[in-house]
């Protein structure tokens, strides 16, 4: 018998290098050092940061968290140090991983903001790609940038001017049309997608007669929210021709390989991090031997590759 | 702190809603400290999602015991458990009590733990590492049959005095009220504390009024226990800091109420 040959996990987005498509998703994962004991850290495909803005922020009220059938609420607001702060205290310790990071930026108030983050990050290699963060529900506005596809074209655009690393902007699912927004931003020029962000959602209770968060409302993740992700995955695979990085309540190697099918290029373990904090390690692994089983030799015989129902 | 899988001992009802778990984990029993937790996942499956952070109740050799009250979903589903089973635990996680073990000379200082409900169950484990300068505890629940550990305390040498609000053990008023009292007679080195958040705030004013420091243990909602997700934050002097991992004990005079 041939043994078969092991499938190659790796990837490209523009010029950001892969070895594997699985990465942990923002918020979720704090700066890695938190995770140091439990992982092996060096195994993971990339690791995308918490979301950094120019000025540290406290978060929000706590409550911050609350479970929900299958999943949970955050409101946690974008607690971070600052870039300073985040460039002084927390990148080395990302640098010294020897993989791909990404850092996830917000503006608070205006898109100039990003001028002055990405101008920061451009003296550091070691980080390979900017995800912005244009859809966290915390943030007390009244519309996100990700709502509206005019505000995300221009934003895009004019972040796109100031850096040549990897562009991937996070989408907001609590959206009317997911391609009409996934379209504006692959015309702006993004490298690739992140979809998709936590939806917006609300718990009370009922003895109290008051909500369980803090900020009173959160965004929803976990399991719950996988069939909305992988939906709005699929959908948009359909319309745009930039990579996705697929996201929302995978916890294992099945849900992963859905996100995959539906369009996904590459994924993010996000909730699931904190259940099972090996939870990454293992889909990898699980996605190999799928591949393997399954007579893939690379990626892109996985992505996209979804067949209709037959009978 | 690890990942482990760890098998269980035993697991069984002390009274009413309260529990007493045991398992087997020769790391953790090495590394473990008071007023530190284990995060425990209670199914391989999505209900309910979260893990259990549940703090360290005592460690025997190789054997760590944790006490719960049997309150939701998530502790219905560990109650369940039966020994011989694995448990999916990280830990031992966050800072726990700053303490000495020496003994006081002379013993008229006293370290005063003072518990209110399931808050005494990390006080057995600080008791234990306190137990050569004899400390004095005060143990307070709703009615005698929600007191808890009090022939473990006695066992290791400590003083006890019991408050229960409906008077049917010892003083009959709130813990915090019977440390009033106490103070009025007794020099203290230091108060250690947890239970129900109105009585750590009533702890923390008496602790002032005094000029005593008292460590406090916290309870809150966690998503991850590491410190990654800045979900269980309480507000300090410094800025919100997680009672993940820069707790869960803090000293009193750190916090804002």
């Amino acid at each position: 018998m041939v043994k078969p040959k092991s499938p190659n996990l790796s990837l490209k987005i523009a010029n950001l290098d892969l070895k594997n498509p699985v990465m942990v998703a923002s918020g979720t994962f704090g700066y890695a050092q938190e995770f140091k004991d439990l992982i092996d850290l060096k195994k993971l495909g990339a690791i995308v940061t918490k979301t950094i803005t120019l000025r540290g922020r406290q978060g929000n009220l706590p409550p911050r968290t609350c479970e929900t059938p299958a999943g949970m609420l955050n409101s946690i607001g974008l607690e971070n140090p600052g870039i300073d702060k985040f460039i002084r205290e927390k990148l080395p310790f990302l640098k010294k991983l020897g993989i791909p990071v990404i850092v996830s930026l917000a503006a608070e108030e205006t898109p100039d903001e990003f001028v002055t983050l990405i101008k920061k990050l451009e003296q550091h290699p070691e980080v390979s790609a900017i995800e912005l963060n244009i859809s966290c529900p915390n943030l007390k506005k009244d519309k996100l940038i990700a709502q509206d596809a005019q505000a995300t074209l221009a934003l895009v655009s004019s972040v796109r001017k100031l850096t040549g690393k990897c562009l991937i902007v996070k989408l907001s699912p609590n959206v009317t049309s997911i391609t009409e927004i996934a379209l504006a931003a692959q015309a702006a020029g993004a490298d690739a997608l992140a979809l998709i962000n936590t939806l917006a959602g609300m718990r009370i209770d009922v003895y109290k007669r008051t909500p369980k968060l803090g900020a009173w409302v959160g965004g929803l993740s976990g399991p719950a929210i996988r069939p909305v992700a992988v939906k709005m995955v699929w959908e948009a695979y359909s319309k745009i021709k930039i990579p996705i990085i697929g996201m929302g309540g995978i916890i294992d190697t099945e849900s992963a390989l859905e996100f995959f099918i539906a369009g996904a290029a590459a994924i993010s373990v996000g909730t699931a991090n904190f259940i099972d904090p090996g939870a990454s390690l293992k889909i990898i692994a699980g996605i190999r031997q799928y591949m393997t089983e399954n007579n893939m030799q690379n990626l892109s015989q996985l992505t996209g590759r979804l067949k209709a129902c037959q009978g | 702190m690890k990942q482990l899988k760890v098998k269980l001992i035993l697991n069984h009802k002390i009274t009413g809603n309260y529990w007493h778990l045991e398992f087997e984990s020769g790391l953790i029993a090495r590394l473990a400290r008071p007023g530190q937790f284990i995060n425990i996942r209670l199914t391989d499956g999505c209900e309910p999602l979260l893990r259990r952070p549940i703090s360290i109740h005592r460690v025997k050799a190789s054997k760590v015991g944790i006490m719960y009250e049997v309150l939701g979903k998530g502790t219905q589903v560990l109650s369940a458990k039966q020994p011989g089973e694995f448990l999916d635990v990280i830990g031992p996680l966050g800072n726990g009590f700053t303490y000495s073990s020496a003994a006081t000379k002379p013993v008229l200082k006293k370290n005063i733990l003072i518990a209110g409900g399931m808050g005494v169950a990390p006080l057995v484990f600080l008791a234990e590492k306190l137990k050569l300068s004899k400390p004095l505890v005060l143990l307070g629940a709703r009615s005698k049959k929600q007191l808890l550990c009090l022939p473990e305390f006695k066992a290791l040498g400590c003083t006890v005095k019991l408050a229960t609000d409906d008077g049917s053990a010892g003083f009959k008023g709130r813990v915090t009220d019977l440390l009033n009292l106490v103070l009025e007679q007794t020099e203290a080195r230091g108060l250690f504390s947890c239970g129900p958040h109105p009585m750590l705030a009533a702890v923390a004013r008496i602790a002032r009024e005094n000029k005593i420091t008292a460590q406090l243990s916290l309870e809150e909602h966690m998503a991850c226990g590491i410190g990654a997700c800045l979900g269980c934050v309480v507000a300090t002097g410094a800025g919100y800091r997680s009672v993940c991992k820069d707790g869960p004990v803090f000293f009193s005079e750190e916090l804002i109420w």
